[in-house]
Order: structure tokens, then sequence, then C-alpha cells
């Protein structure tokens, strides 16, 4: 390459280089477009919710400050659906809580992050009285997961987990205080100075949510990202037994076969499937419902299915592992329910293997 | 010169990739779901890829409480990369084809698919992770044309 040549092109890469970083730096984000691929999906374009809860519920933006709402997208909250944004940046973040302000004309609560001092122990008797039904005795929220297909809410939002890390690094003393003291309208959540509570019991229940911050939420599953992705047997059998003791398994474990096809069927020419890995596609109709009514995207690793594969006279039976997919959707209710049916797995894939 | 050369290419792919994986790829389409349905599997055919299978799955929502029962899977694929990775990282065999789930919320729709890419941990072949990183981009290509 001769000197000219390296020059320029040297300078050519500087400037493009500088150019792109200038572009980055400067770029505003884009509030909207950022909330759209991010958070419509679950909260709605307009805010009005959906699996998500609804933003756009004015009694909500103006009882809780912008930090409450950087902090909520920033940590997410641990096994309750809402992902943490860690990628986003702090220009990013607030682009969009500047966006979602947009859903109300109602102004944000000021900033409040002071602390409130009360008695812990008055606040914990009062919690037991006045919150636990909704919020759980230990903080640990509403049942469900609060995510719905296409289905009615009961409630426009599920009582959040107090105890949840999330919640507690988003929510202040103060801004919780505020809502005990005024309450949330369009929400069950009432006025507790209406109830008759007085400030100072009001002070001491802060307390004991704080409190929770002493106890760590067990996580159901908090070693995913070492768990297996697949579950994989060698089989004794040649494929096509194999293929039936699958059947039986799944028909053992009240499974109702749906169809057994090739893996390329639909791919390839009517005829010319590959023979060598075949998937038994089975369901148990309660428990599908049961799952989609705690998370409704798991449809990608459904219906369930177990694949028999044959190279070279060898037979491995295989199929994903619902345990290490649960970790995709944060939700802790859906990781009991993966947990069982890895089990279940488990226990077809040794009863067609063995 | 070559140390020039160097930072300037890093600069530049640093700007181009980005930076993290989404688990889940999500999509909400302002469609309803007959036309959502449409224009998925037009946008994934216009992505040279074959819709293998549409499944149902519809028995009994209703009867537990849902309002509707339009979600369906959509299988698709193409048979040279199902070809190569079933035989280059079988392990990957239980989670092909790609599907992506499709249903109704209200008078929109949602899509959602696991991200392929997060498998690239556990593939050994570097053209294997090349394809799974092609499908990532893909997929969002996808739902950017349903938009």
């Amino acid at each position: 390459m001769s000197g000219y040549v390296k020059t320029q092109l040297a300078r050519i890469l500087l400037l493009g280089g500088s150019l792109l970083l200038a572009m980055t730096a400067s770029a505003a984000p884009n509030g909207e477009a950022l909330y759209d691929q991010h958070c419509a999906s679950c909260h709605g374009y307009d805010g009005h919710g959906g699996m998500g809860i609804p933003l756009a519920l004015p009694a909500f933006l103006q009882s809780v400050p912008n930090e409450y709402l950087i902090k909520t997208i920033r940590y997410g909250r641990e096994g309750r659906v809402m992902p943490p944004f860690k990628y986003l940046s702090d220009a990013q973040i607030d682009a969009i809580v500047k966006h979602v302000r947009g859903f109300s004309s109602a102004e944000g609560a000021p900033l409040t992050l002071g602390s409130v001092q009360g008695e812990p122990k008055n606040g914990a008797r009062l919690y037991t009285k006045y919150c636990a039904t909704c919020h759980g005795a230990n903080g640990e929220g509403g049942k469900g997961t609060g995510v719905t297909f296409s289905r009615p809410r009961d409630l426009p939002v599920i009582a959040p987990a107090l105890n949840n890390r999330g919640f507690l690094a988003a929510a202040s003393d103060k801004m919780i205080k505020q809502t005990l003291m005024k309450g949330r309208e369009g929400t069950p959540m009432q006025s507790f100075l209406k109830q008759g509570l007085s400030e100072s019991d009001i002070n001491d229940i802060v307390s004991h949510v704080r409190s929770f911050e002493g106890q760590t939420r067990k996580s159901a599953s908090p070693e995913k990202q070492d768990i297996s992705p697949v579950l994989v047997r060698e089989s004794s059998y040649d494929l096509k037994t194999t293929i039936e003791n699958v059947k039986a398994a799944a028909a053992a474990a009240n499974y109702r076969l749906i169809r057994v096809q090739e893996l390329d069927k639909g791919m390839v020419k009517e005829g010319k499937e590959s023979q060598k890995e075949m998937v038994i596609y089975f369901c148990n109709f309660e428990l599908l419902n049961n799952v989609l009514a705690l998370d409704p995207r798991v449809g990608i690793f459904l219906p369930c299915r177990v694949t028999v594969v044959e190279r070279e006279g060898k037979v491995q039976v295989m199929s994903i592992n619902p345990q290490h997919m649960s970790a995709l959707y944060n939700n802790a209710e859906l990781d009991k329910a993966c947990d069982e049916m890895t089990a279940i797995y488990e226990n077809i894939l040794e009863e067609a293997t063995l | 010169m070559k140390r020039l050369l160097l930072i300037g290419l890093m600069v530049c792919s640093w700007l181009a990739t980005p930076v993290y994986a989404e688990g889940l790829l999500m999509f909400r389409s302002k469609q309803t779901f007959p036309e959502a349905m449409l224009a998925l599997q037009g946008a994934i055919a216009e992505h040279g890829y074959t819709v293998s299978r549409v499944q149902r799955v519809d028995i009994g929502l209703t009867t537990s409480g849902y309002t509707t029962d339009k979600y369906r899977i959509v299988f698709f694929g193409k048979s040279g990369e199902l070809n190569a990775i079933k035989y280059a990282e079988p392990e990957l065999i239980p989670y092909l084809p790609l599907k992506i789930a499709i249903f109704a919320e209200g008078q929109e729709t949602m899509l959602v698919t696991a991200n392929p890419v997060q498998y690239a941990s556990f593939v050994r072949n570097k053209n294997i992770a090349d394809i799974l990183r092609r499908w990532e981009n893909d997929l969002r290509s996808i739902f950017n044309d349903m938009k």
C-alpha cells in the first residue's frame, strides 16, 4: 500500500469515526421511539396497559416522582415480569420518562427522596391489619403476575410487591408515605388518613415497609444461566421404538399426543423429509391454560415436544429445558411452573430411554 | 499505521453493533389479529423463509376465562440452514425451527419470539453463530416490516 493511500485511508477512518461519535453524542434520544420499542409491547402505545400496568392512569402519574419511574426502568422488578433495562443510557431513560409523563396532563409529584422516621414495631402491627390483605403478609404483593391475555383486568393494577428490591430501590419513604396518605384514585389503594390512621401511624407503616430491605427475596431460580438449555438422553432403542416409548411416556404423564412429524416438514418437498429427526408433539390442555394465564408469551415453547434424533445408529431423545427458558420472562410464578415442567420432561425422557 | 487502522476499525465496529441482547423480542401490532397474521406470514416470506406450520393454541381458552381464542404459533425456517445446524450443533434441534407466538390483545396483536442470539453462547461453530445473528436481524426486520 503506497504512503498516499495509507494517509487517505487513515483520514477517512478518523473522519468517519469522529462523525459517528459526534452523531451518537449529540443526537437527543427520541422518547416516543424508545417507548414504542421497549415499553409499548406490554404497556400499550398509549400507556393504557395490556400485559403491563396502565401507566397513563392520572392518579399514578400524579403520585410518583420521575426518580421512581427512572429507577423502575433501570432496575425493573425482579421476578415480577418488568425487566431491568440495564443497557439504556440515562439520557434514553429520561426521554422515556418524559414521554410517559405526556400520557397525562397531571403534574408529577415533586422529587421526594427523604426518609421517614417511624416505629417499625407499631408499623408491623398496622401493616398486618391494613395492608397485608392486598400486599401480602411479608410484602410479597398480590397473587398472580398481573399479566393478562385479552382478559378484562379484575383490577387496574396488581398490588405491588413491597418487598421487591426493585420497588424498594425506586420508591422513597416520602413517596410511600404520600401514597398511604392520599391513596391512588382508580385503584383499590385507599387513603389511610381517611381510614382513620394518623400521620404518625403512617410513618410507622413506612418504617415497616422499609424494613423489608433487610429480607432478601429468595429468587426462585438464582442460577438460570448455569442451567443447561436442553435436556438430552441416550436411548438404547432404535428410532422407531424410541418414538413409541416417548408417546407412551407422555401419555402416562397425562399428555395427549398431538402429532409426530419430521423436523423439516413443510420446509422441504413432501416425501423428501429427513426421517432421522422426528418431533413428537403433545399437550396437557389444563397445564397449557394454567401456564398461559401466568404469562401469555410462553407460546414460543408450546406445544410441548420431544425430538428423537438418530446419528450413525445412535438414538438421542432431547427437548428444550423449560427451567432455562423461564429466565427470559422474569416471572417468579412462571419459574415455579417451569420447574415442574422440567421435572415432567425429564421423567418422559427417562421413561422413554430406560 | 496498522495501529491507527485497527483503532479506526474498532471504533466503527463498536458503533455499529448492539451492545446487548434481549432475551425476548416482542412487538405490538396495531392491526387486528387476522390482519397481523396475514402481514406476519407475508413478512416471513419476504425474508426468504418458509412457513412450515401454523399451530392453533386455542383449545379450552374461552372456557378458561379468556375473551379470545386468537392464539397461534407460526413455525418457519430455511431448509438449508436447518440442515446445517442440525448436524453442526445438534443441541439446537429442540429450538428449531424458528417460531413466533402471535395472539390478540383487544383490537391489537402481540408477537413474541425468543432471540436466537441467546443460543450463541452454547454454540461452538462460528458459521452457526453467524446464522443465529442473522436470524436476530431478520426477526427484528420482520417485526419492523409489520409497522
